[in-house]
Formats: C-alpha cells, structure tokens, sequence
C-alpha cells in the first residue's frame, strides 16, 4: 500500500512499529504533491523544508515513545487557517504577501500533537464559493474527473485528501463548506457544532456560522480529528465551554433502533436521479442495520438560501472591512486616504468577494436594515425552530448533501443564483447552529462521487460519527480511489 | 425674540482597567507606539474580541451611581466605518439594548432649587487609535498610525436634551466627572482625553415646545471649553436665524483657540454606521444578583457623604461640599476626625492651610506630605496650648517641608508656648521700659496703642508667650 493513500490509523500503526518514518511519510506525501498537482491544483502553498523538520521532531518523540494518534501525521490545512510564519492568503490577492504572527488555535491543537504541515490549501476566495473557481491561485481540479469543479470552498481541502496529497486536512464551513466538496470528492467531511472548535485564527468570512471541520479518508480518522481541534478556547467568546466527548470509543455502537428523519423538503424534484438513488441505496442499508425512518418537516427550508446570502453577507462586508491596505496585506500606489482604500480594495478583491460585500453593505443600511437584516434573523429562528421540533422525534436526519455530483468548471461562473443554490442542503444546518457529516454514498454514472448527509442534534456529533462509522462498515464507497 | 437653548451631552468616560477591552493588551498612557498591541487590537485577520469582565463591574458601577437600570441582556453592535485609526474598520460598542439605561443625576446652581436631568443611556465600547503626523512614519510628509489607545475600554454616557444653559452644562459634567473619579473607573484627565464631552446644541423660541435642529459640537476637552463652546455656539444659531437663515444638522469641531466652532461634516456627508450585533461577541447577561453584589461594594456616594457630614459631623453644608469634592479628599477629612480632630476645625485646615500648600506645591491630595493623623496631632498641640495657632502654622510648613512629627519640630526648634506669667511679666516689664513715651500715649487715650505692645512682646518671646496670657498681663500692665 502507498504511504501516500494511508489513514491516519493505518499511518499511525506504522509509525509506532517504526515500520515507517514520518520523515519517510513526509517524503512521500511531498512527493505525490509533486507528481498529480499539476492535474489538481489543491495547494496555494506547499512547505517541504517546514514539514521535513517537523516530522524529524515527530521522528524523536516517537523514538522517545510518545506517539498520539496524531504524532508525525503529515496533514495539510485549508489556507484560511493562520500558520504563523507561513504565507495565509485566504485565496485573495488582498493577502497574497500576508505572514501571519501568530496561528489559529486549531492548528496549534494538531501541531502540539506533533502534526506535520504540508502546506496550504486552495479554496474560494474568503470562502465565498461553492466550486473553488473564485480562488485568486487558479482553479481546483477534482481528482476524479479534471474537467468538473471539487466543489468549494473547501475544495483544495477535498481535493487534496482525494488525490493521496495529505492524509487528512482541515476546512471552515459557513453553507456548506466542507461537506459539499467532501461530497463530490468522495471523502468524509464533518462540520462541527458551532461554538464545538475555536475561531480564533480562522479568517472569518461570516462569523456567525464558520465553523471548523476535518475532511479525511474515513469515519474513524474524522473522530481522531474532531477530538484534536475540538473543546472551548478561551480566545473565543463564541466557543462552547462543554467536555469533549472521546468520538472514537462509540463509534463501534451500531444504528440498532436510531431514528433517522427523512425531512420531505430535502428530497425534491429536480434532484439528480443518481443522486436520489444513492439515497434511497443509503436508506436500505441503514434499514438492514436496525435503524428506523421517520419522515419529517422542516416547512421553512425554502427561505434558508435567501437568509443565508443576507447574513453570510452581512457580516462578511463587515469582516472585510479590515483589508484596507492600512496595516497589512495589499496596498496599491495610490494618491491620498480615499484612493489608497479604493484602490486597494477594487485590486486586491476579486468579483465575487465584491458582490458579497456589496450586497451585505446594502443589507445593513439605514432603510434597509429592518427589511433585510433584522427579516432574515427572525427566518434563521424559524428554521432553527424547525430542527428543534424535528429533533424532538428523530435521533439523526438523513439528506443529500448537493442536489448534483460536481459540475462542470465554468458551468456556473456567470450564474452566482445558480451557484448559490447548489448549497440548498447544507446551508440549513448553519442556520441552525448544528452539525453534519457528509460521508462517500456512491459514484453517478459518470464516474463522480456522490455524498450523504447526516445532520445531527447540537452538539450530537458522537450519533453522527457513529452512524457514519456503521454505514461506512457496510460499504466501500470510502475505500475507492480516485485514479489520478 | 428672546431663545431658550437646549442642550444634550454625550460624555466619552475613559476606564482605568489595567488592560484593554477586549484583549490583555496594557492601557497604559504614553508607551512607545504600537508596543502595546497584539493581534485582536491590531484587528490581524482571525483574531476575535474576548470581553474584560473588569470593564463590565466598572461599567455596572457607573450605572447604579447614576441611578440607571442595569440591562439583563445587552448586546455588543459593529459601527462600521473607514479611518486609518479603526483597525477593523468598525468599532466594538453597543447599540440597541445598551448595559445602563434610564438615569439621571441632580444638579445644582447656586441660588437655584436642584434640577433633575436625565441620562438616557451609558454604554461600553472600545476606543480607536491615533494618527501620528510626520515623525512616526519618518517621512516629512507621511503619516503614521499608533494603536497603543486602539481598544482600550470607554463607557458613553448619554444624556437627555434636559440641559438648558451652559452652566447647567458644566454643573452636569462636573457632577458626572465627580462621580466617575470618585468611583475610581476613570482618572479624569481631560487633557490628556480621559473624559470628554461632545455637545448637542439648539435654539427654540422661548415659549416653544420643538427642539430647533441641533448641531453637535465635538473635541471640547475642559470644563472652560464646553462652557465657551456652548456659548459661542447658541450664539452662532440665534444669529443665524435672526439673520434669516436656518441651522442646519451637522457636525462641528470646537477650536479652544479661537473659541469658535466650525463646521465638520453635514448631514447628507454623515456616516450611515450600518449597526449590527456582533457576532463574535455573546450577548452580556448580567444577573440580579451580580447587580446587587454591585450595588453592595458602593462606596458612599458625594451627595450622601455630604448629608452624613452635615448630620453626624456638623459641618456647614458649604463645608460638607468644598470636603467631598474628590472622594481622596473626604477619606483625608475623615481620617483627620478619626484620629481625633474636631470636624470643623480639621475641615478648617483642609479648606485653609493644606488646599494652599497643595495648590502651591500642584501635589494631589493622596500625595500630601503630611497625613491626616499629623494633622491632628498639630491640632492637639493648639487644644492643650502647647503652641499658638500663629506657630501651628510655621509647625504646619516644617511638617510639609520635612515630614516630621509636629511634636518632635516643636520641641528641636523650642517653639513650646509661654504661658508662664512670671516670664511673660518680665518681658511685658522690659518692653514697657524701653517704650515709655508710647505707654504715656496709651494712658493717655490711645487704645490703639495696644497692639503695638502685644506685638512687642511676641516679637520678643519669639512668637511663642501665649496671646490670651499676654493680652491679660498687658491689660493689667498698662492700666498701671
């Protein structure tokens, strides 16, 4: 087996016999980063001096028989994440020579576990985007077929454990960020509870729905991740001061008697008939293993994308206030305070990035505030109140994760509304506040992955590992490879 | 026609936490620029606000010594806008659901019945930096930003349009600055930006019960400036409309140079701030009992000092007043009874000898050289005659001077008072010798006379025979 297409488990087993180095490991890694990112394009960065020396510290302590799960693991991290002394772009131009001071509190919590960075990964534009075209580095591809997108914004995070170019990454998810790309690139992604995994050192594009998440090859390394970032942080208000749960001792538990909702507004027509019958293969394996359906509503389901685009934007006009080409980040030559801003800002920003900004400025204008802003939250307490109630009867809920497999790059570019609807099951659960997991249910007949999604209660992640990890005993769509 | 102005305040209250509002950032005064700083005052990407619960408590105090309602839940709102020193490029404060609302203070005028005036909110939010021109950036013609000041934590204390004249005006801002200082949450340094006011002005027809359009009035930094800035500026507008023409709403800047104000920016160039909740920051939920446990660790109020002292202590209310004017200032008078001191004749010293030797010396009164128990000790040796109040006096400028005990300086430098009669007869006997022409005036009528003799005799004791042995012995003396 290559080294490359390990779990972390099946890496870390070999690490702690020494069958394997994390030098060796990391090589490697470095290696086939080499050979398939010129087809991918999951990197906006890549640190192979960095990540050399990390894993000969790996090396030592493990020779000193300290080994964690996570010991010499060779990751990478969406480029969202601040890496101190490693270029953070965010995929903007606005931040293409920013050096961050200091490191997210997610990362740090890996590289204490003695991680190894890889580098940074590609992905839309401060997020904004659900197919990675908006990155200012170029285009992700997905490894399973070049010419369709990875899905975004987490899509150099998808693509890249797809391609065997990191064993595990991390992402943000603030409509679906995580869970869409890992969807159409075949591997698990998790989107954690908000307030589960700190903030702090995360760019923020909507502050309150960003949530970070891990993307890996299997259900089991998911729970190994979750339970490395997760936990309060008391650099962030937002964080939720309750215990981390051990994610991996349940997840051998079995869906014997778990109740999973079928919300009706989730299986629509229009849906891919490949995707639908994923589903429906999904429901009968989950039916054989012991679980109970119960079909459920969440009536306010329609108004989520237009509540979305107001908040998310909203506050993203008010996050990227700060790239002003005053402290860091790109400054255009520019004559006077006004034209410094504007200049800086109509440069560094790219079209996307600018029509979000634009229409959450005109959300939160006088006039408008009301109509727009303060509408949009009371719907968000409705749709939040639909899970509550729907929680109320069922364990977990069962959902596709995107209406189709990965579309074609550039099928969409010059229709944000069409876009912006390929997000229509995972945005919900931000709304909420909840979590979801998004696990490989299949393959379209093209070739392209196709996701489930399992959405669970607030702060329900260990029902989430643990159906996931059942379904996942019970198939072998995760096992397939890409053959990039 | 005859105006009725009206006028609103929007005080900026500076708080003396040790470390920023929303980072462990120092709030010291005058560090190297930029030295005080980090990621979250820096407003670096992914780095988010954390609450200092101590500008909460202090933020609390405020409110229940201004009478204000202390919110259950209160909300912390983005101010969105661009300038160099806003590192966010939106400033942390609060909007709707402040932390205090609906207070008010009584004021008084000389000769006038108190006025109530009512405070219609306070809220707490993060300060901006400071730009540096020129030498900061090394460049002649640069600019540079210092963000030592960014985020550190400010309470806005706004009141209602309750204020009616400028003297109501300062009354108001005086009474807030007292309370604030007194409450130990602010220095009140207005010089250096520590409490600062902007002012909403307007004129009405007197008689009328429509506010005229206001202008608000900002940068006055002393209690002389917002009384000029307030004249000059109600001024301004009844000379506008008596010339025809109409205020209009805008921003004006206060020149403490000229005494004018002029204009900043009008409505239509106003900001629109797009207020929002923060979503990086939990709402504030403050508990009754966290109120209550506030409310305990009050200390005595000025207003209530001053009845105490009235009440207990007997001093006349001008006392009473002039001794609360700093709550260091009535712990010095109190402490000064408490070591046994009569009330009115330590509040005597205070308002006398030591305001002047403070004022001379501009040291503050936690800083006085000589401490209350001294005090009273000086006072002592006046009761039991041990010194004369003339010599207390010189006693009192060694004390300041040198730090010793007033005992100890009475006895190195011999100044015991003489009230011995044997003593004090032969100095009266020898200076009636020396003098006999002007004994001769005085028996002869001159009453006047007198103090020449008394004068005579201290001069010669050195300042130190007792005046009412004297006056007794020379009475007698002369008569012959």
């Amino acid at each position: 087996m290559n080294i490359f297409d390990m779990t972390i488990h099946e890496l870390h087993t070999e690490l702690k016999s020494k069958r394997i180095s994390s030098v060796e490991a990391t090589k490697a890694l470095l290696e086939r980063i080499k050979s398939v990112e010129p087809q991918v394009g999951s990197f906006i960065t890549v640190t192979p001096e960095q990540a050399l020396a990390t894993a000969a510290v790996a090396d030592k302590r493990i020779a000193e028989g300290e080994c964690n799960l996570l010991t010499g693991i060779p990751l990478a991290l969406k480029d969202i994440f601040l890496t101190e002394g490693i270029r953070t772009t965010c995929g903007s131009r606005i931040l293409d020579n920013f050096i961050p001071p200091y490191s997210a509190t997610s990362w740090e919590k890996l590289r204490d576990r003695g991680a190894v960075l890889l580098g940074k990964l590609n992905q839309d534009e401060f997020a904004m985007g659900s197919s990675n075209e908006s990155s200012a580095f170029g285009v992700t591809r997905n490894p399973w077929n070049t010419a369709h997108i990875p899905g975004g914004s987490s899509g150099g995070s998808a693509a890249a454990v797809a391609a065997s170019e990191a064993i595990a990454t991390l992402g943000t998810d603030t409509g679906g960020s995580i869970r869409q790309p890992a969807s159409h690139c075949g591997c698990v992604g998790l989107k954690p509870t908000y307030g589960r995994v700190s903030r702090y050192g995360v760019i923020a594009y909507a502050s309150s729905l960003d949530q970070v998440g891990p993307l890996t090859r299997d259900v089991a390394d998911c729970a190994t991740m979750l339970e490395a970032i997760a936990g309060h942080d008391p650099k962030d208000s937002t964080s939720v001061d309750t215990a981390v749960p051990d994610y991996t001792a349940s997840l051998k538990n079995g869906v014997k008697g778990l109740k999973i909702g079928l919300p009706k507004e989730y299986f629509i027509a229009g849906l891919d008939p490949d995707v639908q019958s994923a589903m429906d293969a999904a429901i009968e394996t989950y039916r054989r293993l012991g679980a109970e359906f119960v079909d459920i509503t969440l009536p306010h389901t329609d108004y989520a994308v237009a509540t979305y685009y107001l908040i998310a934007t909203a506050e993203a006009s008010s996050n990227l206030a700060r790239y002003d080409g005053v402290r860091f980040g790109h400054r255009a030559e520019a004559d006077g305070l006004l034209d410094m801003y504007t200049r800086s800002r109509s440069e560094g920003f790219g079209v996307e990035v600018k029509r979000r900004i634009m229409l959450g400025t005109y959300a939160l204008s006088s006039g408008y505030y009301d109509a727009y802003y303060v509408k949009a939250q009371k719907v968000r307490t409705l749709i939040m109140n639909d899970f509550i109630k729907a929680f109320a009867d069922v364990d977990v809920m069962l959902t596709p994760v995107a209406p189709t497999p990965a579309f074609k790059i550039g099928e969409k570019v010059n229709d944000p509304l069409q876009m912006y609807l390929s997000d229509i099951f995972t945005i919900p659960v931000n709304l909420a506040g909840t979590c979801a997991l998004s696990l490989p249910a299949g393959f379209s007949a093209s070739g392209l992955p196709i996701g489930l999604q399992l959405i669970g209660k607030p702060f329900g992640e260990e029902d989430l590992l643990r159906a996931g990890y059942a379904f996942e005993q019970a198939t072998e769509w995760h096992t397939r490879k890409a053959t990039i | 026609m005859r105006y009725q102005p009206v006028i609103g305040l929007e005080v900026h209250v500076q708080l003396l936490t040790d470390t920023k509002i929303f980072c462990g950032c120092s709030t010291k005064f005058g560090a190297e620029p930029n030295s005080q700083t980090c990621p979250v005052c820096l407003g670096l990407p992914g780095a988010l606000p954390v609450l200092n619960k101590k500008v909460v408590e202090f933020a609390i105090k405020a409110g229940l010594s201004t009478n204000c309602s202390i919110t259950p839940r209160s909300i912390f709102a983005r101010k969105n806008y661009f300038y160099p020193d806003l590192p966010k490029g939106y400033q942390i404060s609060q909007f709707e659901d402040p932390i205090c609302q609906w207070g008010w203070l009584d004021i008084k005028i000389d000769g006038e019945e108190s006025k109530r005036i009512s405070i219609t909110r306070i809220h707490m939010e993060e300060d901006a930096g400071k730009l540096v021109h020129g030498e900061l950036s090394g460049q002649n013609d640069g600019s540079g930003v210092d963000l030592n000041r960014a985020c550190t934590p400010l309470l806005e204390v706004v009141s209602e349009p309750d204020l009616r004249s400028s003297d109501e005006a300062v009354s108001y801002l005086k009474q807030l600055h007292q309370i604030v200082t007194w409450l130990g949450i602010c220095d009140g340094n207005m010089e250096e930006g520590s409490f600062r006011c902007d002012a909403n002005v307007s004129v009405m027809p007197v008689g009328s019960d429509t506010f005229g359009t206001r202008a608000e009035i900002k940068n006055v930094n002393s209690f002389k400036f917002v009384k000029q800035a307030i004249e000059y500026e109600i001024q301004r507008q009844i000379d506008l409309i008596e010339d025809g023409g109409t205020v209009v709403q805008e921003t004006r800047l206060f020149d403490p140079n000229s005494g004018t104000t002029r204009s900043m920016r009008s409505k239509e160039e106003a900001h629109d701030y797009r207020y929002f909740p923060d979503p990086d920051l939990v709402p504030l939920v403050i508990s009754e009992e966290w109120v209550e446990r506030s409310r305990q660790e009050l200390p005595e109020l000025p207003e209530q000092r001053q009845q105490r002292f009235m009440a207990e202590l007997g001093l006349p209310p001008y006392d009473a007043e002039v001794l609360t004017a700093s709550r260091a200032l009535a712990d010095y008078f109190e402490a000064g009874v408490a070591a046994g001191g009569n009330a009115k004749t330590v509040g005597n010293w205070i308002m006398g000898e030591i305001t002047r030797a403070l004022n001379d010396s501009g040291t503050p009164i936690e800083s006085c050289p000589v401490s209350p128990v001294q005090l009273a000790e000086l006072l002592k040796l006046i009761d039991n005659g041990t010194i004369s109040g003339k010599i207390a006096k010189t006693v009192f400028d060694e004390m300041w001077r040198s730090g010793k005990a007033p005992q100890s300086i009475v006895e190195e430098q011999g100044l015991v008072q003489v009230s011995d009669t044997g003593a004090i007869e032969s100095i009266i006997d020898e200076i009636m010798a020396a003098n006999a022409a002007q004994v001769e005036d005085y028996r002869g009528g001159k009453d006047k006379m007198f103090g020449f003799f008394v004068g005579q005799v201290m001069k010669a004791s050195k300042g130190k025979a007792n005046p009412s042995v004297v006056n007794e012995l020379l009475l007698n003396k002369l008569k012959g």
